[in-house]
């Protein structure tokens, strides 16, 4: 069973900028897998590129096995996608809109009473007949929901699907992602920027930032003891930062924007590194253990909007 | 001076009687116009003006007496030298008042015609003067020139077949000067085509018309509705 | 391919916008045929002037052929602003409703979009002809009837045989469906570079009212530029109303003055569809979509 999404060394240029750096991942069927990264991290960038919206200027997608570029029409008729706000044609009706689009996706006539009952799993068969613009965005975003669905993908693809929602409307897209998952039997890549919304519904993550990746794992991994995020600091961690990667704690060092140094090992092994500091004359001021995937989620990721979101 | 004074008095003593003489001629040659009260035409004709693309065509030609003449060009539109006496033979005669001198003779195809000069006596008039080419044998006009104040001078010429015993002629070349023709290329948006037309056919400034008669019904009565 | 064709048809005609065009030809139409069927012997007073000094022009000058030939006149350098509104918004409005991005993750290619939408805008265009069309020719012909057409050119006039007019109609319109498709694929193209639909739109705009004012603009120095402008080729459909001369300066039924010519801008004319649709579409496969 090859692997549905396989990335490898995606890479996107704009110009002097560098949005998406080598970035490589797999998603496994059944995933619901959690995109997790700031505003800028290149998330949507990479997205996008799954999507063939943007021309990557480097490495490879495998979608179902395929190559991307190759196999582009087999690959995304079996792909539905909400990306961000789910803007459909406003002067269409509903119904109109989810036909259209299920037309263009490469599947046969649907009988009227098939995309009525689309849209009633959206919640939206009464209002099939209106006109999109006189939705709420939440009706949009279940309305984008069902247009994503209508030709019932094998991979769901979801970008910030809860930008904009009240939290009800959240809650209500987490439990469809679960229900798509579960009863549906759908893989799900899920972006977000908060972590509190991907972490009760992926079983696998992703963390970007500045277009590299920071972590990949599954939540239970990354809840893991085993996989305990340490957190060092010294009077010179540059010094200390050179002294670590000639030791033997090389292979634990994580890549980091903070000054800190960061190292990912099992919980057992502090006390051993305690030791090892101290033997390697490191001039320590704290050395911190993270054991919660927000709290390392917190540390890649800088920004007052984040604090704010988990604080909450 | 006095054999000058012989000499004028003369001059003017054969001038007035040879006027005498033609203005017979030319009352004869309207005594047989005169009998075609009315007449309809059909004939066919040809536009040769520099600055207008014309397709011959038929035309139907109205006539009643004294002076009520119309063309008419199946498709509606006709364009005719301004002044419709050119067109109108009779008219030139309907006039009396007039004073005919004799000029000469000359030749018009073979023919030997009396070259009378009219002038008229209304000092209004637009016609300044007509010069009538006779074909004194026939009682024919062979060819007319006619100057007017307005509109240039005016030529004429006949040619007579089936009816000439009505004095009508079978074909009539009508030769006229012509104005510049010019319209703004903003008020037309001219399509460039970048081919001149060539300068010096757009400033030949004579005018032809052709009309060739193919039949006519004479004095047969013409509803007046025709020359509305 | 054709079910792509189909939907962009059905989104076109779906918007309001789209019968804004043909609203505004009917009224305009309505406002010329109006005026002339009122005021129109001043109007051909004012146009026949010169000729008038030397000549008696008679019969139904007037006529629907002539009436059309003025409407066409007036209302075909107008006609690309209103292509203008549907073809600049093709893809730019797409990309500022946020649907683009929905389009293309469907499994079409982009070669495909770009192909549906142009047919779409051609169809359109030509839907808005034909109404012209009917407006212009078929109802004048109602309100003013037929005759001979008199083409009052700025050095001549071509005075052409009611029967020997309608197929330079056909002819007319035909080459104004390729100009008009010029526009739109103008259009369509600079849609391409916007994420909303106003820009494209006034740049359409813009550069069919420069383009128009050098082509006619009869000063010297921009005569030089005229031929490469393709607004410049865009009347060309008048010349299907200028006749050849026999020998005796009679013209020929049937016959186009300069053939040759009309159809080398019309050649001119499509060669410029077939480079900005091919500019589009390079364009367009190449376009990263982040609207």
């Amino acid at each position: 069973m090859p692997p549905i999404i396989e990335v490898q060394n995606l890479s996107k240029k704009f110009r002097e900028i560098t949005a998406v750096d080598q970035l490589s991942f797999t998603v496994n069927e059944g995933d619901v897998y959690g995109f997790l990264g700031q505003n800028g991290a290149g998330k949507s960038t990479t997205i996008r590129m799954l999507l063939t919206l943007i021309e990557p200027t480097g490495g490879s997608v495998k979608i179902f096995g395929m190559d991307l570029q190759s196999h582009r029409r087999e690959i995304l008729r079996q792909v539905g996608a909400v990306i961000e706000k789910p803007d459909v044609y406003k002067y269409l009706t509903a119904l109109e809109n989810v036909r259209l689009f299920a037309k263009i996706s490469g599947i046969g006539r649907l009988s009227e009473a098939k995309l009525m009952e689309e849209l009633e799993l959206v919640g939206l068969a009464d209002r099939a007949h209106s006109k999109v613009k006189t939705f709420s965005q939440g009706m949009k975003q279940r309305l984008g929901v069902a247009i994503a669905l209508v030709h019932d993908p094998k991979l769901i693809i979801l970008d910030e699907p809860t930008n904009g929602l009240d939290p009800q409307g959240i809650a209500d897209i987490r439990n469809l992602i679960l229900q798509l998952s579960r009863q549906r039997n759908k893989t799900v890549v899920v972006s977000s920027h908060l972590l509190s919304e991907i972490e009760l519904v992926a079983n696998r993550l992703l963390i970007i930032d500045r277009g590299k990746k920071m972590v990949e794992g599954s939540s239970a991994e990354l809840f893991d003891p085993a996989q305990t995020v340490v957190e060092l600091e010294t009077l010179d961690n540059d010094k200390a930062l050179a002294q670590l990667q000639a030791s033997e704690w090389n292979g634990l060092l994580q890549p980091t924007r903070s000054k800190l140094i960061v190292l990912k090992m099992d919980r057992k092994q502090i006390p051993l590194f305690h030791q090892s500091l101290a033997a390697m004359q490191v001039p320590v001021i704290s050395l911190q253990p993270r054991h919660s995937l927000e709290d390392y989620f917190l540390q890649v990721t800088t920004g007052k909007q984040h604090v704010e979101a988990f604080t909450n | 001076m006095k054999p000058l004074v012989i000499f004028i008095g003369f001059v003017l003593i054969s001038l007035i009687s040879s006027a005498q003489d033609v203005t017979g001629l030319v009352k004869k040659v309207k005594t047989r116009l005169d009998r075609v009260n009315d007449y309809v035409a059909e004939g066919r004709m040809k536009t040769d003006v520099a600055f207008i693309k014309a397709p011959a065509g038929k035309v139907k030609i109205f006539f009643k007496k004294p002076n009520k003449f119309k063309l008419k060009r199946d498709g509606g539109i006709s364009i005719l030298p301004r002044g419709g006496v050119s067109v109108n033979m009779s008219s030139l005669l309907t006039s009396e008042s007039y004073t005919a001198f004799s000029a000469g003779e000359s030749q018009i195809n073979g023919t030997t015609v009396k070259v009378i000069k009219l002038l008229p006596s209304a000092e209004n008039s637009d016609v300044v003067l007509t010069t009538l080419y006779i074909d004194e044998a026939n009682l024919l006009i062979r060819k007319a020139s006619t100057t007017t104040r307005e509109n240039g001078t005016y030529d004429m010429e006949m040619s007579y077949g089936k009816y000439a015993e009505y004095g009508l002629p079978d074909k009539v070349v009508f030769s006229f000067n012509t104005k510049d023709y010019k319209v703004p290329k903003g008020i037309t948006l001219e399509y460039e085509t970048g081919e001149k037309p060539a300068a010096d056919k757009l400033k030949n400034k004579k005018g032809r018309i052709e009309i060739n008669y193919t039949a006519y019904t004479i004095n047969k009565g013409v509803s007046d509705k025709e020359f509305l | 391919m054709w079910k792509l064709l189909q939907i962009e048809l059905f989104k076109i005609f779906k918007r309001p916008r789209t019968y804004i065009s043909f609203a505004a030809i009917t009224a305009l139409v309505g406002i010329i045929q109006f005026g002339l069927k009122l005021d129109g012997t001043a109007y051909m007073e004012f146009m026949l002037r010169d000729l008038s000094m030397s000549f008696d022009i008679e019969g139904n000058i007037l006529n629907a052929y002539l009436v059309c030939f003025i409407i066409l006149q007036l209302l075909l350098v107008h006609v690309p602003l209103l292509i203008s509104l549907i073809a600049g918004d093709l893809i730019s409005g797409e990309a500022n409703m946020g649907t683009l991005r929905l389009l293309l993750t469907k499994p079409i290619s982009r070669t495909e979009v770009v192909f549906a939408k142009f047919l779409a805008a051609t169809i359109y265009t030509l839907l808005l002809l034909l109404w012209m069309a009917i407006l212009a020719l078929f109802v004048s012909l109602l309100v003013f009837g037929s005759g001979d057409m008199l083409n009052l050119k700025s050095d001549y006039i071509v005075q052409l045989k009611s029967n020997d007019i309608m197929w330079r109609y056909i002819a007319a319109f035909g080459f104004a469906a390729i100009a008009m498709i010029t526009v739109a694929s103008l259009g369509f193209l600079l849609s391409m570079f916007a994420e909303n639909s106003i820009g494209p739109i006034v740049a359409t705009m813009s550069v069919i009212v420069v383009f128009t004012i050098l082509s006619t603009l009869d000063i010297p120095i921009f005569n030089a530029i005229k031929p490469y402008l393709f607004t410049t080729h865009m009347i060309g459909w008048k010349g299907f109303f200028d006749v050849k001369v026999n020998a005796d300066n009679e013209a020929i039924a049937g016959t186009v003055q300069n053939l040759g010519k009309v159809m080398q801008a019309a050649g001119i004319l499509v060669l410029h569809i077939i480079g900005f649709l091919t500019a589009s579409i390079l364009v367009f496969r190449k376009k990263d979509v982040l609207s």
